[in-house]
This record gives C-alpha cells, structure tokens and sequence, in this order.
C-alpha cells in the first residue's frame, strides 16, 4: 500500500493548495477601504441607513435556488401558472410569495424538445439575484462569458450535458434590462410526483441551462 | 413611444467603436455583435439609456430595448455549436439600424 500512498501524494495539485490562507482569496485592502468608504458616506448623507443595507442583506442572503426551484416545480404541474410565469414572471413569482418588487425585470426562457437556452451576462455577470440569490463563481469568470456565446456546446459537455444537433441552443446574453431564468424540461420519469419532490430535481445550474435535471440519480 | 422596429424585421448592429475615441463611455452592446446582422425576436419594452445612467445621467427619454437574435454560425466559425445554434442579446434602438433586403 506503501505505493499508492505515494501515488496519490504525487496526484494531489500543489499549485492549488487547499490550505492556503483564507485572506488570500478575499477582496484586496484597496477595494474593502474603498467599500466602507462610499458605504459610509452613502450613509453619512442619508441616501440610505445603516438599515436599510442590513435590511437588504436579508432578503439577498434569503433568495437561493430553492426559490427558483419551487416556481420551477409549479409551471410543471400548473399549466395555468406557467402562462403566468412565461408572461410576467415576477407577477408570477409574487403569486408564490417572492417579493420581487426592486429588482430587475426577470424573463423565463422555456426549454422544449426543440430549444435549449443557456444563460450567460458577456458584459459583467447579470443574473436573476431576486429568485436564484448569488451567481456561482464560474458564472462571472471570464472563461465561462466568453466561451457560452462561443463554443456553447463546448461548455456543455463541460457540465456533462449533451444534445443533439438539430435542438436549438439559444444563448442568451444578458446585456441589458432583463434577467434570464431558464424553465427546464420536467424530466421523464417524474409522472405522480408531487411539487416537493419534482423542486428537489431542479438544481441552480439547470436554470441557467448548463444541465438538464433528471429523476435518476 | 414609437418603437422604430418590429419583431421580424432584420437589423445590423451599428459597427462603431466609441470605446475607441477620447471621451470614457459606458456600453452594453457587447463588442461581438458590432455589424453583425440579426432578426428582431421580440420588443423589451424602452428604459432609461444606461449609457448615460452610468455617468449619473438621467438617460431619459428611455430608449427602446429590443431582443435581436444572431445564428451562431454567423458569428462565429468552427465547432462548438450545431447548425441552428443563435446568439440572443438585448440591444438598445440606438445601437440598430435596417438591415439591407437580401437579393435573389
């Protein structure tokens, strides 16, 4: 066994060394004086207070894909609702109780057996925060903006997602007014299964169309 | 406001550079679309000019935003996409012009 250890020493990966101090990943000095700056004198001439932040704080920290996930589950059983949602989708998401009310204007693109679409901001990293919460990582990194629009099908199979040719992949750039949330296929398989059930197969990377959720794991 | 384009109609995306001149700009329309050719999908509806919203501009009057769709294979050459693959953005009246009507 001594030689699999061994083995396994030479795989692990020095350049990224998971034990690195934690204040190496975080925002630089410049840019965390710059934040409490302008913070603190946004507060100090009251465009907004101390409150109003952590208020917003909140409701950011309380939307994550589970919120998406729910409305997801929804437009699946209740072909009304998903009418709703495809017309006016904050209209929609309020019907659920999430308050969309200060944020952007969010559209829901349906795939179907046709049409893929995938999500990408080219510009900076545009996503719909109100119902999904906080993009993930690679969403903002320059790698993924620049290779969706590009080599779509690329980074699919990146994510193990695979299509055939004649279904359309949509890109969907993000560049203006509009957040983009991607209403998934219900998956095969899925007949009887109730809202809950259906909301636990619906992942964040499928509503931004990097997956498509499936009943079997 | 009067919407100068309508869901159907072929665009091109104005081919210019203002990032390029001497004044600091802000634009939305990404840099891989300039003169490039698409068909209107659908209207947005119009919304401040974030252009000018950039600058703390009151970006009025709004400006209409349109969802134009590009195929990939115009945009770009190579593998990676499959025959009809397309490019959706959302591009603001100001950055689109009538596209010439195709011949034969």
């Amino acid at each position: 066994m001594a030689d699999a250890h061994v083995h396994s020493h030479h795989d692990h990966t020095h350049g990224r060394d998971e034990h690195a101090p934690i204040a190496a990943h975080g925002p630089s000095r410049e840019s965390a004086l710059l934040e409490r700056a302008i913070r603190e004198l946004l507060i100090a001439r009251g465009v907004f207070t101390a409150d109003d932040l952590r208020r917003q704080i909140d409701l950011m920290d309380s939307r994550n894909p589970a919120v998406g996930a729910k409305l997801v589950a929804r437009a699946w059983v209740d072909p009304a609702f998903k009418q709703r949602l495809l017309a006016d989708a904050k209209a929609a998401a309020e019907e659920l109780g999430i308050d969309c009310s200060n944020a952007p204007d969010v559209m829901v693109l349906e795939n179907t057996p046709r049409r893929h679409h995938l999500v990408v901001c080219t510009l900076c990293s545009c996503y719909p925060k109100a119902i999904l919460g906080i993009p993930p990582a690679w969403y903002k990194s320059p790698e993924y903006r620049a290779r969706a629009v590009k080599d779509p099908r690329g980074v699919l199979a990146e994510f193990g997602t695979h299509l055939p040719d004649d279904v359309e992949v949509r890109v969907v750039d993000s560049t203006a007014d509009l957040r983009y949330l991607v209403l998934p296929m219900r998956p095969a398989g899925t007949d009887g299964w109730d809202e809950d059930r259906l909301a636990a197969l619906v992942t964040r990377d499928s509503m931004i169309g990097v997956t498509v959720p499936s009943a079997v794991s | 406001m009067n919407a100068l384009f309508a869901p159907g109609d072929r665009v091109r995306v104005r081919n210019d550079w203002p990032e390029a001149g001497p004044v600091r700009v802000h634009v939305r329309t990404p840099h891989y679309l300039r003169g490039r050719e698409g068909i209107v999908e659908r209207r947005l509806g119009s919304f401040p000019n974030p252009e000018e919203l950039a600058f703390g501009k009151p970006g009025l009057p709004a400006r209409m935003l349109y969802q134009v769709r590009f195929a990939r294979a115009g945009l770009w050459s190579g593998a990676g996409a499959g025959p009809a693959d397309t490019v959706v953005a959302d591009l603001y009246e100001h950055w689109l012009e009538p596209a010439e009507e195709r011949h034969g």
